[in-house]
């Protein structure tokens, strides 16, 4: 070979190997641009071209929902209202029934006497309910506004001409958005929406003797409810909790990891069996392990979301039905995995046990168990943390477990402060069973 | 101890008898839990299991019955839902790609021997714990809330969850990497990422490429599910038509069909690249 040659073959190599190095990320990159348009991300229009893309099929980034979602993360409003038709007083948490206060009693921000109501949002801003269906807000560095439902109308002082943004005004409905919290009139009610850092009642509700009390209160304190022991009757009413539901809580998380329990081990129960007679050296018959490996190839394209879907309909929903989709999955993905394990077992160990004059027993016993073991073991038990994901989102389709209350509570898209609390709580199970699974494989296989 | 005489046999013999014990023990263990997790589940179900095993094959055999006097129809359909499935594949393509990329970066950031900064290795590891343990589901549906429906939020939440679990198997590639090469890359005044790209990535590119594969096949199977849930793409088209209701399966029976069909097609292709990668990287 000449120099000559060999340059040339050097500059070929090393051509191939710039293409490469530039041509794929090339490619990927074209591909990424592709997806952007394809996903509407990007659009003609935006490089000057037309286009005719429908508006609901655009992009958009809904920024009112987006701020509602992380107020409501961390924030809670008490609503203090007042029905314009009765002249009643009510002050509830969310608004909701299970947030209410009992009658007569409000919180120290809100000063009731008669009909006329004074209500301190806090840094100057003090709203006041007069009667005849009429209030102040005074709002500092703007003034005092005052408004007043005359017949079917409202009247304010606001100058229509000089609305400010941060008031909504028409005949029928002001409303009022400040920093410290939001007003709103009309001729039904008064409501003034008041907001606090955190997530509301989660230990007691309102009508719970323990609301308001601290830890040190209830373990050591005088007894507070003359019925029943301060520890027991706290746990009782934080674990009953209305409006958080807790021990439904416990219970959905629960569901969720029997399963991808039940689902992952009943389907290694079913697999191993099978996958002997799956697996090229076992197999008494070669159109036997054809046919079983198509029904693992079926088992596993057929898909936990048409397994959901096709069982939901026998079983209707609940935890029984997702672990049997994922039991029908996975009796596919573990045949395939645990039939090559044991096509890769060493036939000496079994020869060694043969040589012995063991019976068939004694031979798959201790020659072949010992062996596979710890590889499906690892198998199945990495399966069973990802599977916990999976019954989330299996949950969600058939209706059981957290994911079930997961999108409950964002079907209202208010719920928020509980999704917080419901992903935070998944995020939890998920890394321990993780944990729980590499603890056992290190346990179990590796003997430590 | 008294001075007694070691008898091995009796000793193995006493050995094998408490490690059947405990295995004995552990067996009837798992079998009670799995028998009263199992009588649990079913109380919890709306419908028993043995009540509804005999229904196992009503829907089944009602989708074939409303395919079958318009299976004239089903190319047709199947040719109606194929954007939707192109859709899928590149909501599953693409967040595998970024899912990597990052994961990528993740995985160097949490290597050592490679880090950016060595201190922070701990607060990466967390990071890619926590990403993998949310359900592409859960950021799925919030984005949803303030993205609207469609491909994109499927798309985020499946990159999310993917850098995690990738950027996990790639720093375990990244562990048995030889260090050398940085080593000399240094040597010549190299930045971090110089060092990166030319010294690592030529090392774990065929172990990269296999793992993301095999993501690739799972992000298939989340990102129909993903569409079930009002995430675009063919899941999406499937709850719409299972909403049709009885005798008129012929659309979801097309949807199936397609849904299977690309699954098993992708998973064969991908596990015989795979199945190159690893004999190639075995010579």
């Amino acid at each position: 070979m000449t120099d000559a040659t060999a340059y040339a073959q050097a500059d070929r190599l090393f051509g191939r190997k710039k293409l490469f190095s530039w041509g794929l990320p090339a490619v990927v990159l074209t591909y990424l641009v592709y997806v952007a348009f394809a996903f509407h991300i990007l659009t003609p229009d935006m490089f000057g071209i037309p286009s005719n893309i429908p508006d609901r099929d655009r992009l958009k980034f809904d920024v009112q929902n987006g701020r509602t979602l992380v107020a409501d993360m961390v924030s809670y409003k008490t609503h203090v209202t007042r029905d314009n038709r009765s002249g009643e007083l009510g002050v509830a948490i969310e608004g909701e029934r299970k947030g209410a206060y009992p009658d007569g009693i409000v919180p120290d921000w809100v000063d009731a006497q008669g009909e006329t109501t004074v209500i301190d949002l806090g840094a100057g801003h003090i709203v006041t309910f007069l009667p005849g269906n009429a209030l102040t807000y005074e709002v500092p560095g703007y003034g005092t506004i005052r408004g007043q439902i005359e017949g079917r109308t409202v009247v304010t002082n606001i100058p229509e001409d000089d609305v400010p943004d941060w008031i909504n005004l028409s005949s029928t409905r002001m409303a009022i958005t400040t920093d410290e919290g939001r007003l709103s009139l009309t001729r039904n009610k008064t409501e003034v929406f008041n907001y606090f850092p955190g997530w509301e009642l989660f230990w007691f509700t309102l009508d719970s003797p323990y609301s308001g009390h601290g830890v040190f209160d209830i373990l050591f304190g005088d007894q507070i409810d003359p019925a029943r022991g301060n520890i027991e009757g706290a746990w009782h009413d934080f674990w009953e909790n209305p409006m958080w539901r807790h021990v439904d809580v416990a219970w959905a998380l629960f569901e969720t990891v029997l399963m991808a329990f039940l689902g992952t081990f009943g389907a290694a129960i079913v697999a191993l069996p099978v996958a002997f007679l799956a697996a090229k050296n076992f197999s008494p018959l070669m159109p036997v392990r054809f046919a079983l490996r198509r029904v693992f190839d079926f088992l596993r394209g057929v898909d936990a979301l048409i397994w959901t879907i096709l069982l939901s309909r026998a079983f209707g929903p609940g935890p029984m039905t997702g672990a049997l989709a994922i039991l029908f999955t996975d009796t596919g993905s573990f045949g395939k995995m645990f039939s090559e394990a044991l096509e890769n077992v060493d036939q000496k160990q079994i020869d060694g046990v043969v040589s012995t004059g063991a019976s068939t027993v004694q031979r798959y016993r201790f020659g072949v168990i010992p062996q596979v073991t710890p590889v499906l073991l690892s198998q199945v038990l990495y399966f069973l943390e990802s599977n916990t994901r999976s019954a989330t989102i299996i949950g969600a389709i058939t209706g059981g477990g957290i994911g079930l209350l997961l999108t409950q509570a964002m079907i209202t898209q208010k719920d928020w402060e509980e999704v917080t609390y419901y992903i935070i709580l998944i995020v939890i199970v998920v890394m321990l069973m993780d944990s729980l699974s590499g603890w056992l494989r290190r346990k179990l296989i590796k003997g430590e | 101890m008294t001075d007694i005489p070691f008898d091995a046999r009796a000793h193995y013999v006493e050995m094998t008898r408490r490690k059947r014990m405990y295995g004995g023990i552990m067996l009837a263990v798992f079998v009670a839990l799995m028998v009263s997790g199992f009588m649990l589940a079913d109380a919890r179900n709306a419908g028993g299991f043995w009540a509804g095993l005999p229904n196992i094959f009503g829907f089944p055999a009602d989708v074939i019955a409303d395919t079958a006097p318009k299976v004239d129809q089903l190319p047709g359909h199947l040719v109606t839902y194929f954007p939707a499935l192109t859709e899928t594949l590149n909501i599953a393509a693409a967040s595998t790609i970024i899912g990597a990329a990052l994961g990528f970066i993740l995985s160097l950031l949490s290597t050592r021997g490679m880090a950016r900064w060595p201190r922070l290795i701990p607060v990466f590891r967390r990071i890619m714990d926590v990403m993998r343990a949310v359900p592409e589901i859960v950021i799925a549906l919030i984005l949803i809330f303030v993205l609207g429906g469609g491909p994109v939020p499927a798309m985020i939440a499946i990159a999310f969850h993917t850098s995690g679990a990738l950027g996990k198997l790639f720093s375990e590639v990244n562990e048995n990497a030889d260090l050398k090469p940085i080593e000399g890359l240094a040597s010549v005044g190299a930045t971090w990422g110089q060092r990166m790209w030319l010294g690592v990535v030529p090392q774990v590119a065929p172990n990269y490429f296999s793992y993301a594969l095999l993501r690739f096949e799972i992000n298939i199977r989340a990102s129909a599910i993903l569409g079930f849930v009002g995430a675009g793409g063919i899941g999406y088209e499937l709850k719409n038509a299972m909403s049709w209701g009885q005798g008129r399966f012929d659309e979801a029976a097309a949807i199936f069909i397609l849904l299977f069909l690309t699954i098993v097609v992708f998973d064969q292709i991908s596990s015989h690249v795979r199945n190159r990668l690893a004999h190639e990287g075995a010579h």
